[in-house]
């Protein structure tokens, strides 16, 4: 019996599998796109979050609507304006350039030629404070002399 | 002289920025439509959703639309101070019921009182994101023209109620 029972456990793996994860989507190469536009947008719920990645209702809800509008044969520039229409420029992760973001786009590289401005002021300054002072001829004189008895001994 | 100066001046500036920075609330996302004409929409009523309602019928008047739902626990904060808000008369209030069970909804409203003049029913949430919902509670104000004049995001307190909202309205009225 317990033979019986052993031998019916190691048949048990032949008869165990797992079937791949069914794509939710009934459209996978949609469901690609989706998730391709909904990871440069972000989710307002959770805000470190894409809507790609985010658990959150309103990220389902928004997916659904991307999907949605992509079946019907929307560009994602159309759905990105959908979007940025409801939620503001918040939603992307890359913030498109306008007159209140020149600071956000060229403030990082603006205090970059700052600092090497000052880099080379200080540096041009410190030229010209350390400059080696001149010996006279006496003192070149007596310099050499004390060489000179450094060799000797 | 001017070596103390300057790192002092640099450090004021940053401790500025900071300072302001903590005082600023990340959750509150300026919302895009303030200035905008409310997004129209037709929705069944959640006392008789036989009758439909739809903010055209509210041109001429100023009105709040506050988007709650029985789930939400901020809602119930502010709660106490819609129902005084409604009995005083001021303005009146229009509940969208967001991604709520209508069980729930006509529940909670027996249970805490009912400001609101009615309630409609957006059930998976569409409405909500045509008015860029995305934190219930959140109220809108609208003024006789269908324009949104402003948006609370999160619970109405006495103090932004007092400080913003009634101001606004009282200014809108006058208009």
């Amino acid at each position: 019996m317990r033979k019986l029972l052993i031998l019916l456990f190691c048949l048990l793996p032949t008869f165990s599998y797992a079937g791949e994860a069914k794509d939710l989507a009934a459209d996978p190469v949609l469901e690609k796109r989706m998730i391709g536009l909904a990871e440069k947008l972000r989710c307002l719920v959770c805000q470190n979050e894409s809507l790609a990645s985010s658990h959150a209702e309103l990220a389902e809800d928004l997916r659904r609507e991307v999907r949605e509008q992509m079946a019907q044969g929307k560009s994602d520039k159309e759905i990105i304006d959908y979007l940025v229409a409801r939620y503001g420029d918040f939603v992307l992760y890359e913030p498109p350039m306008k007159s209140y973001t020149l600071l956000l786009w060229f403030g990082p590289f603006a205090l970059l030629l700052i600092g090497a401005g000052v880099l080379v002021f200080q540096l041009r300054k410190r030229r010209k404070t350390v400059q080696e002072s001149e010996l006279t001829p006496e003192a070149q004189q007596r310099a050499a002399a004390l060489l000179d008895e450094e060799d000797n001994k | 002289m001017m070596r103390f100066i300057l790192p002092l001046v640099i450090f004021l500036v940053l401790a500025a920025f900071l300072y302001v920075g903590l005082g600023l609330n990340p959750r509150e996302v300026p919302s895009p439509l303030i200035n905008k004409p409310a997004p129209a929409f037709s929705l069944p009523q959640l006392k008789d959703p036989a009758k439909q309602f739809s903010p055209e019928e509210m041109k001429g008047k100023v009105w709040l639309l506050n988007v709650w739902s029985s789930w939400c626990v901020s809602c119930r904060e502010e709660h106490p101070i819609l129902m005084s808000l409604a009995r005083q008369n001021i303005v009146p209030i229009y509940g969208l019921d967001y991604k709520d069970k209508k069980e729930d909804a006509e529940t909670w409203l027996r249970n805490g009182g009912d400001p609101y003049t009615l309630s409609v029913m957006d059930r998976d949430g569409r409405i909500g994101i045509d008015y860029g919902v995305y934190g219930v509670p959140e109220t809108y104000v609208i003024d006789k023209q269908g324009v949104i004049r402003y948006k609370e995001i999160g619970p109405v307190t006495s103090q932004n109620l007092s400080e913003k909202i009634l101001p606004l309205v009282a200014e809108l009225q006058r208009k």
